[in-house]
């Protein structure tokens, strides 16, 4: 079917798609007026869409498949996409004519991806692990050796790398090897920041990935329907196919999908129970008050129009819609941000991993915003409503040993005390 | 004769001027009992020098410095509050790169006797006035900190600005400025987060605002950035695009190497100046000294990178920071002021338990010293073999920051940094090596010293965003009644 079709063609089903046009129509016709662009006035787009169509079902279901094989699945996939998106931006900006000249260079950029992927999965997944192995076990000794040590096997790792840098520093070559090493700390930045905090909301519970994920799915299938069908007004000029009316309808379409999914997941045990351990079994747990259904009398209006007197409803749907929103509007300027990009430096896309699309980059662009948002709600707003004081009590008696439980008591009053002696 | 003479005047007079202004000090300072001031609020201390005092001090000693500055052209003193690094000029050797490597070398300039004389008054100068800062305290070195951190970063932005292309982009500048305040937000705000809490009194009106704001500051400084991202997303503007881009990463690295350096800083400084001030005076040491012994018996060359740096000199300097280390850590040892954790944000005196790394211990010294020498044993404060560790790191890799700055200049060719201290450059030029070393000790702190347990700060860090006073109350009861059912 590739062959029949130019444009587009369906996509690996571990990656979403996203409703856009190639990135090579828009250069090629950027002299243009707008109008020519749109999706609108494309007569090809019949076929285009069936053929995208069958591609997304496909990355749904293998993604639904990843979801229910549980945590330790999902995280694996994050990590090989995050594998896949450093390699495609290493070789992004690099120049084959200086590289033959410079033979470990390639390794020390593994090397630094190594020792940030140590770092990041190192402390997020630290207190999981600990909880995974055993007690009394060799094992268990090195596991928290490890873990105490673990800043300092990573600066160490980390320092190294820098001076293996310097010592390799070649003359006539010094622009380019610095523009390398900052070029591998900002990939590795953004890469690893979105993922870690990927992980971290998959450890919350599934629903914290899958929802934010989902949402900017919709957002992107929206969009291009909505253009497919209404796009009259171009919305900015980095990308010259997207249109006002994509964009509104699709902001709509995935507020309203956010209250709704937020309700059908927030019905599954699987998805919104935190893991607290390695394993990969089932899972039970008390889902928290955010998760309990509680009824609302809806307003005087609606009752007389409808049959319903009141609807239940999950207090995460509320979350859920801030979540939407953000995703409607502030999650596609990290897509206008790829765009720049690539226009910046001149590259049709970031690689070609994924016949058709690109590369695994040009997937994940929004992704990425989300997935930072999710994390930095769900610690600033849903931990504090969740979390009581029986429940701290329970973190503590778990996680921390006899000595560091009596340490935490020890600096706890100390911080009270002096409280109150100031009051 | 002469060279020899040089020699002992000058280590003489250096070592005798520090351990002097060390100690007049610091035995001062633990005379002076009636200074102790109650633990207030963030407020003026008036028990220490009004800043008046020490801004007029810092003028009218940039006067007479500029004053010597046009007598010698080829080096000048710094300004107190910057160390000296005794290196010669990027300028001179981006020229001199292509000669024979000899002709570079210290040993062989004939200005040097001069130019050393120079050096040595500004280097007592701002040894000077940083012990003055040292002595005033806790807040005041942050403060002196956070002040070098914006004229670097003011220096590294304005680095690789082309003037062209800036005018046709007029918020350029603020976005820049965007960042880097939200930045310091974000970074001052997770280290000082529980001293800021705990200067706070209870029931006050500030202390729910604090808390409000430590609460929710990963969210803030989120909002911020993403403000910032929008902003340059909507700033870009066509056939600029490459050049945005590349502003956009140059600031991010930035203020990653400015931050992460200044906030490993100022948290290894609330731990104890004793962990900021014997990492810095390393770095000082071993520059001088490296400088000492290229001086006089420099002959081979070290790196490319750097034409005049030689090995005796590495050598001579590895050997003698290591020493210091260890001597150095036991004079600083004995200082409460120097060693105590400081653990509000007051200015006033400190007293608290000493650390068991500072009690002195008797150690007896191997067979062969007591046959030659009539001591058994000596007293040896335990930090001092931790002190002998920071020396090494501080001889052997801390160098390497120097390298990397010298290779990106090189990169870049830019004669320096920026030209804030006349005669020296920037203040990047002076304290590259300071953070490499920054990072090293507060992760040597974290890793090594420092007993409490990550999941142990972490939980607490939880307790105090997440619950109220009365819930912290309610847990701290709970918890105490379950250890001591537990123990029974």
């Amino acid at each position: 079917m590739q062959k029949e079709i130019a444009g587009d063609a369906p996509s690996a089903p571990t990656t979403r798609v996203r409703h856009r046009k190639r990135n090579s129509d828009v250069g090629a016709g950027a002299g243009k007026p707008n109008g020519n662009h749109l999706l609108v006035n494309d007569s090809k787009k019949y076929k285009s869409f069936l053929i995208r169509a069958y591609s997304t079902f496909w990355m749904i279901g293998g993604f639904a498949l990843i979801v229910y094989l549980g945590h330790l699945y999902i995280t694996a996939m994050v990590v090989v996409i995050q594998i896949y998106m450093a390699r495609e931006l290493f070789n992004l900006l690099r120049k084959t004519h200086e590289d033959k000249q410079l033979p470990g260079f390639r390794l020390l950029n593994w090397h630094f991806f190594f020792t940030a992927m140590l770092f990041v999965y190192g402390r997020i997944l630290s207190q999981r692990l600990v909880n995974t192995v055993t007690p009394d076990k060799v094992l268990y000794r090195l596991v928290t050796s490890l873990i105490k040590y673990h800043m300092a096997i990573c600066y160490s790792l980390y320092i190294s790398g820098f001076v293996w840098f310097i010592l390799t520093l070649k003359k006539k070559m010094y622009k380019y090897q610095f523009s390398q090493y900052a070029w591998t700390h900002m990939i590795l930045i953004v890469v690893f920041t979105q993922s870690s905090f990927t992980v971290a909301n998959i450890f919350e519970g599934i629903f914290w990935f899958l929802l934010p994920a989902s949402l900017i799915v919709i957002n992107d299938i929206f969009a291009y329907i909505c253009g497919f069908f209404f796009g009259r007004t171009p919305l900015i000029k980095l990308s010259p196919k997207k249109t006002w009316e994509g964009f509104i309808g699709a902001s709509i379409t995935t507020v309203i999908s956010a209250f709704l999914l937020a309700n059908i997941m927030g019905r599954f045990l699987w998805l919104t129970c935190p893991r607290e351990d390695l394993s990969t079994g089932w899972l039970l747990c008390d889902p928290g008050p955010l998760f309990k259904q509680e009824t609302h009398a809806l307003p005087g209006w609606i009752s007389d129009w409808l049959p319903w007197k009141e609807i239940s409803i999950l207090p995460v749907q509320w979350h859920a819609l801030c979540l939407g929103l953000f995703a409607s509007i502030i999650a596609p300027f990290g897509g206008f941000f790829a765009s720049g990009f690539k226009r910046a430096f001149k590259i049709k896309d970031f690689g070609d991993s994924i016949p058709g699309h690109g590369g695994i980059t040009d997937r994940m662009d929004c992704q990425m915003v989300m997935a930072v948002f999710a994390y930095i709600y769900h610690q600033s707003f849903v931990v504090p409503e969740v979390l009581s004081v029986d429940k701290l009590l329970d973190q503590i008696i778990t996680s921390l040993t006899l000595e560091e439980q009596q340490a935490l008591l020890v600096k706890l009053g100390q911080m009270l005390q002096e409280k109150v002696i100031g009051s | 004769m002469r060279i020899l003479s040089y020699f002992l005047l000058c280590f003489a007079f250096s070592h005798t001027t520090i351990f002097v202004f060390f100690f007049s000090f610091f035995a001062l300072s633990a005379n002076l009992s009636s200074f102790s001031s109650l633990f207030l609020p963030i407020s003026a201390s008036k028990s220490h020098f009004p800043i008046d005092v020490i801004l007029l001090i810092f003028f009218a000693k940039n006067k007479t410095l500029r004053a010597m500055e046009e007598e010698n052209v080829t080096s000048s003193p710094s300004t107190p509050v910057h160390r000296l690094r005794h290196r010669r000029r990027s300028n001179e050797v981006v020229m001199d790169g292509d000669r024979v490597n000899a002709s570079p070398l210290l040993v062989n300039d004939r200005n040097k006797y001069k130019s050393f004389m120079v050096r040595t008054y500004s280097t007592l100068w701002m040894i000077g006035g940083f012990v003055l800062i040292v002595y005033m305290g806790h807040l005041y070195i942050t403060a002196m900190v956070v002040v070098i951190q914006i004229f670097m970063a003011k220096e590294l932005f304005n680095l690789l600005r082309k003037a062209p292309e800036d005018k046709c982009l007029p918020w350029i500048k603020q976005l820049n400025w965007h960042f880097f305040f939200t930045a310091m937000l974000f970074v001052y705000g997770r280290i000082l987060s529980q001293r800021l809490a705990n200067t706070m009194t209870a029931d006050q009106f500030f202390y729910r605002l604090v808390t409000g704001l430590i609460k929710y500051h990963m969210a803030i400084c989120y909002l911020l950035y993403i403000i910032g991202f929008m902003w340059f997303i909507l700033t870009l503007k066509k056939k600029m695009y490459k050049y945005q881009f590349g502003q956009y990463a140059w600031t991010h690295m930035i203020l990653i190497v400015v931050f992460t350096q200044s906030s490993f800083t100022v948290a290894n400084i609330f731990e104890g100046i004793f962990w900021f001030l014997l990492p810095a005076s390393l770095i000082i040491i071993n520059d001088i000294f490296a400088y000492i012994f290229g001086f006089f018996f420099g002959r081979t060359p070290l790196i490319k990178l750097s034409p005049k740096k030689t090995w005796e000199g590495f050598i001579g300097a590895s050997v003698t920071t290591i020493i210091s280390a260890f001597v150095l850590a036991n004079i600083l040892g004995r200082y409460p002021w120097l060693t105590c954790p400081r653990q509000d944000l007051s200015t006033g005196w400190l007293q608290c338990d000493a650390d068991p790394l500072f009690k002195p211990e008797p150690f007896a010294l191997p067979a062969w010293i007591p046959e030659w020498f009539p001591w058994k044993e000596m007293t040896v404060l335990p930090v001092q073999w931790h002190a002998l560790c920071l020396g090494l790191f501080a001889s052997i890799i801390a160098p390497f920051g120097g390298f990397f700055a010298s290779g990106f200049k090189r990169a870049f060719k830019i004669k320096d940094f920026g030209d804030s201290i006349p005669g020296h450059g920037g203040i990047t030029d002076r304290m590259d090596c300071q953070m490499v070393m920054a990072v090293f000790a507060y992760i040597y702190l974290q890793s090594f010293i420092v007993s409490q347990s990550v999941s142990v700060d972490k939980i607490l860090d939880q307790i105090l965003t997440n619950l109220t006073f009365e819930e912290q109350q309610a847990l701290f009861v709970k918890l105490g009644q379950m250890l001591k059912d537990k123990l029974s």
